[in-house]
């Protein structure tokens, strides 16, 4: 089960790379449209990028999961 | 959505041609006949809780390994007796100790009895993690103590500690509490959320010491998230007003005819949010200490010291990012469970 679990992991960090891409890629058009609420967005980017890792990171212990059994 | 679905081929291609670097990989491994280094082993018992400190192994002139460790006390209630002795004398899992009517062993480091109507004892022992909690307890009281006492004594700018813990609780107070809560019940829920933030933060930048004290992976231990998350749990519903109860059970807005569907879903909706909560802090802390014992395990499994350089520099980066996740993890424990307070307790305006 373990190449399995790895290729399971790697699609979770596809998901996670998109998603993180898109909050990091918006916060930088968002700061470099409104330079003065940059530590606002900031502190809302950084957020999102927990939010989304933490599915990621479900998926990661899934794996972990199959891989250890 | 085009450049998703070219991102998304992409990183497939990547995967498919990892995915036979992996099947080559394996076979040669295969045909080594040398004793091998097991990685996954490695990390998962530096990872895992244990009965003693595991500092390092070295093998002697015979060519014998001896483990060399820091025992930790064992309290285990059998048949309504305690037994308490030194985990040392397990002898590193190879012996068997005597304690009274008791026979113990260590099975696959959970401590087992040798013969008696229960297998696996009642557990109380300091353990690696039972220990790292302990500590951490007494710097957050040793600190508080210290920063509560400074403020004791005069009404000036804080000086020393102080200066430094006063913005972290501020932060709290100004940027998690109130905004999420409410200025009104803000202070009622306060001491909960600066002990569970200052609690997963001390325990999160110990488990990244990587000698004695620290090194326990107690925040990225299920059992301890799912203590903090029940607790979360309970003081989220027992502090749930009216309106909490009323948007579960009776949704405004919402067709009688839905209720079948949206009760159960809500109902779901309550447990779902502190299990997410628990399995975030769990798996980033995890993952962290997963991340940086692989990258340690590439030495051992290239047989080489020159990949040192490349795996010292992508520890050092990897633990760099760490102190940023202990913080954020800490964060972010605190900010949900303030979150889900704040949508327990909130006052909404009836028109």
């Amino acid at each position: 089960m373990g190449p399995l679990a790895a290729i399971g992991a790697g699609l979770a960090v596809i998901g996670a790379g998109i998603g993180i891409g898109k909050i990091g890629g918006s916060a930088m058009e968002g700061i470099a449209r409104q330079p003065e609420a940059t530590s606002k967005i900031q502190t809302a980017m950084i957020i999102a990028a927990a939010l989304v890792e933490g599915v990621a990171l479900f998926a990661v212990v899934v794996s972990l999961l199959v891989a250890s059994n | 959505m085009k450049t998703v679905l070219k991102s998304i081929t992409l990183a497939v291609a990547f995967l498919l041609t990892n995915v036979n670097l992996l099947a080559s990989e394996t076979e040669g491994k295969h045909q080594g006949n040398e004793e091998k280094f097991d990685a996954v082993e490695v990390i998962m018992h530096h990872i895992s809780d244990a009965h003693e400190f595991h500092i390092l192994d070295y093998t002697d002139d015979h060519g014998v390994e001896h483990p060399v460790a820091i025992p930790l006390p064992v309290i285990l209630f059998t048949d309504g007796s305690l037994d308490v002795f030194m985990s040392s004398e397990f002898n590193h899992g190879h012996d068997t100790v005597n304690i009274g009517n008791h026979a113990y062993f260590l099975d696959h480091g959970h401590i087992a009895e040798v013969s008696g109507s229960n297998l696996h004892p009642i557990d109380f022992s300091i353990t690696k993690n039972v220990f790292s909690m302990l500590l951490s307890v007494f710097l957050l009281v040793l600190i508080f103590v210290t920063v509560g006492r400074s403020y004791r004594k005069g009404s000036g700018a804080p000086t020393g500690l102080a200066s430094f813990m006063e913005p972290l609780v501020l932060f709290v107070r100004d940027d998690i509490a109130v905004p999420n809560i409410g200025e009104k019940q803000a202070n009622k829920f306060l001491p909960y959320l600066l002990t569970v933030f200052f609690f997963i933060l001390m325990n999160n930048l110990l488990g990244l010491i990587p000698f004695f004290p620290g090194s326990a992976n107690l925040t990225g231990n299920i059992s301890f998230t799912i203590t903090l998350a029940f607790i979360t749990f309970l003081i989220t519903n027992l502090n749930g007003n009216k309106d909490y109860w009323k948007h579960i059970f009776a949704t405004p807005g919402v067709p009688l005819w839905l209720a079948p569907i949206m009760i159960p879903v809500e109902l779901m909706g309550i447990f779902a949010k502190p299990i997410a909560l628990l399995i975030r802090l769990f798996a980033n802390i995890t993952a962290g200490h997963i991340i940086i014992l692989s990258l340690i395990s590439l030495i051992f499994i290239f047989k080489t010291v020159m990949i040192a350089p490349v795996s010292v520099g992508f520890v050092l980066f990897m633990d760099v990012l760490e102190l940023l996740v202990a913080a954020l993890q800490a964060y972010i424990f605190t900010l949900l469970s303030a979150l889900f307070i704040g949508m327990a307790v909130a006052e909404h305006e009836h028109h």
